[in-house]
């Protein structure tokens, strides 16, 4: 493929792709050792109604409002969920479940109801994604990554991912030990005077950025695939975490350029005339990767620690 | 008891409490939900003493410790660290949780783990230097462990792992040792190993407090005890009480006689 058809087609969904997926594994590593893997999907269910709210009230769909009111909606549910697991008495699966479903429910309500035709934002998006329409226009070849006129016309999902990403970043890699620390030992962590019950809505927060990132590319059904399959898949790869972060990165990666590139040619290949959706064939492919993981990697056959 | 009590506070009056003790724990109060599992505990530890903590399960051992630290919220009470807050003293103590109570299969390695030790010295950014690494193995060393160094943790023993959260307590640097079981599920040798490490801090004029289940074993691993079930039931030291009337009383009757028979306790 040549770039005048690549780069205003298929460089920035991919990169969007990309991106997003890469910000969702990096905390999906701590969620999921902290089996919390559901947490990232009620997050990522939480958001809508959270970004459908932003839109209501500033009536733009730009980085700033959408992550607020991501960040607010994830602060809402963290704690309906434990009001509803104090109060009611029930259990934190249960309540967790009731909480994201409900207020899932109200966004797509929500955003039935209002007028979101003049943008990007509506039920189907939101639950798929629309990574294909992600599309440069204004580029005509790879020589349009130095033009400034250009440049400006990239699709602002772009910016919301990259915000993304380096808010992940920038998290991880300040709290990084403190993070380590309470993952592994909350006791020891308390002892050590670490406020480890602020650190986990912390990191529920950064889940919910993260799931803003995906939520532009995969839509929010699909995004707890990004969390989770990246990371448990790249457990299996090392005995370190340093190790598993890496190999989340490069699973995420493959998962995103893989599930475009299959998605957008695959069927082709196979005969038929219609491209799938992307965001599902993403899912599918890190589905797959992880699949391959547990029957090939290395440290799929952990010793459970023997009892002396 | 008020006795123990008296002593310690010298002519203090008795709600008073000593400046210079590692612990000092007074009205300490936690529940689960409606059940008191601690309740009004007054506790006061010795400096460069080796305390154990004996009672039942479920007699709230474990609780007081975690009380103490402020890993669980009491309903009320208060500890006293060297005559500081908590907050004031906490890079004086070292806390090492039952083994039981982390996920092993982590992926991390025996020297990882022992310098999360060095937190507080690393704080979030500095740099593992490596003399922190000196430093970390210098511990493994200390109990014996620095082979398994660059060992997956899922990969050791028990015994090899309570070693490991023994090292990485030392990597503290503290002065006050609470151990919650440390003993459990261990191996004879890792027994061995790990209270000649903790008779060695005692030496080295450090205190150490420890959860401990092994009634036979109290007499020639500690010099006092605190029993407790619920309540505080006795304090002070082996030969004042560790007597069969205060295990009985701690036990509720749950020590058959010949168990008590063979701990050459003090007549009570």
């Amino acid at each position: 493929m040549s770039g005048e058809e690549f780069v205003p087609l298929s460089l920035t969904p991919m990169l969007i792709g990309v991106l997003a997926a890469v910000a969702c594994a990096l905390p999906g590593n701590f969620l999921v050792l902290r089996k919390q893997a559901l947490i990232g999907d009620a997050i990522s269910h939480v958001v809508l109604p959270g970004i459908v709210v932003a839109f209501l009230i500033t009536g733009v769909v730009a980085a700033a409002p959408m992550m607020l009111g991501a960040a607010g909606a994830a602060l809402v549910s963290v704690v309906m969920i434990e009001a509803i697991r104090r109060l009611g008495n029930i259990e934190p699966g249960a309540a967790m479940g009731l909480t994201f479903t409900t207020l899932f429910a109200a966004g797509v309500l929500l955003l039935e109801q209002s007028d979101t035709s003049s943008v990007h934002l509506d039920v189907e998006h939101a639950l798929y994604g629309n990574l294909e329409s992600l599309i440069w226009l204004d580029a005509i070849g790879w020589k349009s990554l130095l033009d400034p006129v250009a440049l400006a016309g990239l699709p602002s999902e772009l910016g919301r991912v990259v915000i993304a990403l380096l808010g992940v970043c920038a998290f991880l890699w300040l709290f990084w030990r403190p993070l380590v620390l309470s993952t592994f030992d909350e006791s020891f962590a308390q002892a050590m005077g670490i406020a480890t019950n602020r650190l986990g809505v912390a990191l529920v927060m950064v889940a919910a950025l993260a799931a803003v990132a995906a939520f532009d590319a995969v839509g929010s059904i699909i995004v707890i695939a990004m969390f989770i399959c990246p990371p448990a898949a790249a457990r299996l790869m090392t005995n370190r975490l340093e190790h598993q972060v890496a190999w989340s990165v490069v699973f995420a990666v493959l998962s995103a350029v893989l599930g475009y590139v299959f998605a957008g040619y695959g069927p082709l290949w196979l005969g038929f005339d219609n491209a799938v959706s992307a965001a599902g064939m993403i899912a599918t492919v890190s589905g797959l990767i992880l699949a391959l993981a547990a029957c090939f990697a290395p440290h799929r056959h952990r010793s459970r620690a023997p009892v002396v | 008891m008020s006795l123990e009590l008296a002593a310690n506070m010298g002519a203090a009056p008795k709600a008073e409490i000593p400046s210079d003790s590692p612990l000092a724990i007074r009205g300490m109060t936690v529940s689960y939900g409606q059940k008191p599992v601690v309740f009004s505990v007054d506790m006061t530890v010795a400096e460069g003493s080796m305390t154990a903590i004996i009672g039942p399960n479920g007699a709230g051992k474990s609780t007081l410790l975690k009380a103490a630290l402020g890993i669980v919220q009491p309903l009320a009470g208060q500890a006293l660290v060297y005559g500081k807050s908590l907050k004031a003293a906490r890079h004086r103590i070292a806390y090492v949780p039952q083994r039981a109570s982390v996920d092993w299969d982590f992926p991390t390695r025996v020297i990882d783990v022992v310098l999360m030790g060095l937190y507080r010295e690393l704080g979030l950014l500095r740099r593992i230097r490596p003399h922190h690494i000196e430093k970390a193995r210098a511990c493994l060393e200390r109990v014996g462990m620095t082979d398994f160094a660059d060992r997956q943790i899922g990969q050791l023993s028990g015994g090899q792992q309570q070693r490991v959260f023994l090292a990485r307590a030392l990597a503290q640097e503290a002065d006050l040792y609470l151990l919650d079981e440390p003993f459990a599920g261990v191996d004879a040798a890792t027994e061995k190993a790990i209270i000649d490490v903790l008779k060695s801090l005692r030496s080295e004029g450090k205190t150490v407090v420890a959860v401990h289940h092994d009634l036979t074993t109290v007499r020639s691993y500690f010099d006092r005890v605190f029993l407790i079930n619920t309540r505080k039931m006795a304090e002070g030291t082996v030969d004042d009480a560790f007597t069969s009337d205060n295990l009985n009383q701690t036990y509720g009757g749950r020590l058959a006689t010949g168990q008590i028979d063979q701990l050459e306790l003090t007549a009570g």
